[in-house]
């Protein structure tokens, strides 16, 4: 097995250790449930490559997540994971695509665009950085998530809030930040020619 | 015969089986087309759960197909994901753009009346345009 299918395998054991980290924010339990199951069935029938591990994660996230960041999160990893077919070497560039696809995928199923305060302001600057290195995709993730907090909602629970929502960092964005951060660690643990 | 089977997808279980309740008993007095609810997380939270959406449109399905009427946000995306995958729900499941209740009580009324899945999504739909103010 590739380097790259370690690390996106490590990568859902990073994502549980940080979301446990996140506190009792409904978002951080429900990020943790998702990613306890990706682990437990990543274990139980591991996948031959990374697009198959991705596929596998999001089908684990849409049936384990109570709340909408299941759906959101899982469409993106299956559309990525599909994305990246039947490879068992994966390339920078190549990861690129598959989740500027799922990304993609995102914004269709939840109908939001970046500025709306979601999870897309921080995914949509990350991959576009992607192209550029996996350092670049972390920062342009984290100054997306920190870039949310004047916003207003126009998406999801917070919307309601209308201006009220504004001042808070959004959940969704923060996470992404995190998978992002921690998808650039496991590359750079993975080594294998990957630029970090 | 066969009829279109209905699931209420709600983020609570009491919201999706009263509504279900609510339609039958406004469905009139005869059989009414099969209807499940699947409301709030497997572990009894408020939220969304993949695997009591999955059993419902199991358990309504007859082979007309389902129409699933859902509440808001991670309802609405879990149903969409679900039918996305391909293989989670029966063939013929389709979400309806629908008010819940409303909706909810005209799908059912049409579906027991022997209705295809078009015309009890266009049932549905309608109850968006009876405004009440």
């Amino acid at each position: 097995m590739n380097t790259t299918a370690d690390a996106v395998s490590r990568e859902a054991v990073h994502l549980t250790e940080l979301d446990s980290e996140i506190g009792d924010a409904d978002h951080g339990i429900n990020m943790q449930r998702g990613f306890t199951a990706v682990r437990a069935a990543l274990e139980s029938d591991p996948p031959d490559t990374p697009g198959a591990v991705l596929v596998l994660a999001g089908r684990q996230l849409i049936s384990t997540v109570g709340g909408a960041s299941g759906p959101l999160y899982g469409t993106l990893l299956r559309r990525a994971g599909k994305m990246l077919g039947d490879g068992t070497e994966v390339s920078r560039e190549r990861l690129t695509e598959a989740l500027r696809a799922g990304v993609a995928a995102v914004a269709q199923l939840g109908g939001a665009k970046a500025g709306d305060k979601t999870m897309l302001d921080a995914l949509e600057p990350a991959v576009k950085a992607l192209g550029t290195s996996f350092a670049a995709a972390r920062e342009a993730a984290e100054q997306g998530a920190t870039a949310t907090v004047p916003m207003v909602a126009r998406k999801g629970r917070a919307s309601y809030l209308g201006e009220r929502s504004a001042g808070h960092q959004d959940p969704g964005a923060t996470s992404s930040a995190l998978l992002i951060a921690a998808l650039a660690r496991a590359a750079a643990d993975g080594g294998s020619g990957e630029t970090p | 015969m066969s009829l279109v089977g209905i699931v209420l997808v709600s983020h609570s279980a009491q919201v999706a089986s009263s509504v279900a309740a609510m339609a039958g008993a406004l469905s009139g007095g005869g059989e009414t087309a099969p209807i499940a609810a699947a409301g709030g997380t497997d572990d009894g939270r408020f939220g969304t759960s993949a695997q009591l959406i999955a059993a419902a449109a199991a358990e309504v399905d007859q082979g007309a197909g389902v129409a699933v009427l859902a509440d808001l946000g991670s309802a609405v995306l879990t149903v969409k994901a679900l039918i996305a995958e391909g293989d989670q729900l029966p063939d013929g499941t389709r979400l309806l753009d629908a008010p819940f209740a409303e909706g909810a009580v005209a799908a059912l009324v049409t579906a027991s009346a022997g209705a295809d899945l078009d015309a009890v999504a266009a049932a549905a739909a309608e109850a968006y345009e009876y405004r009440k103010v």
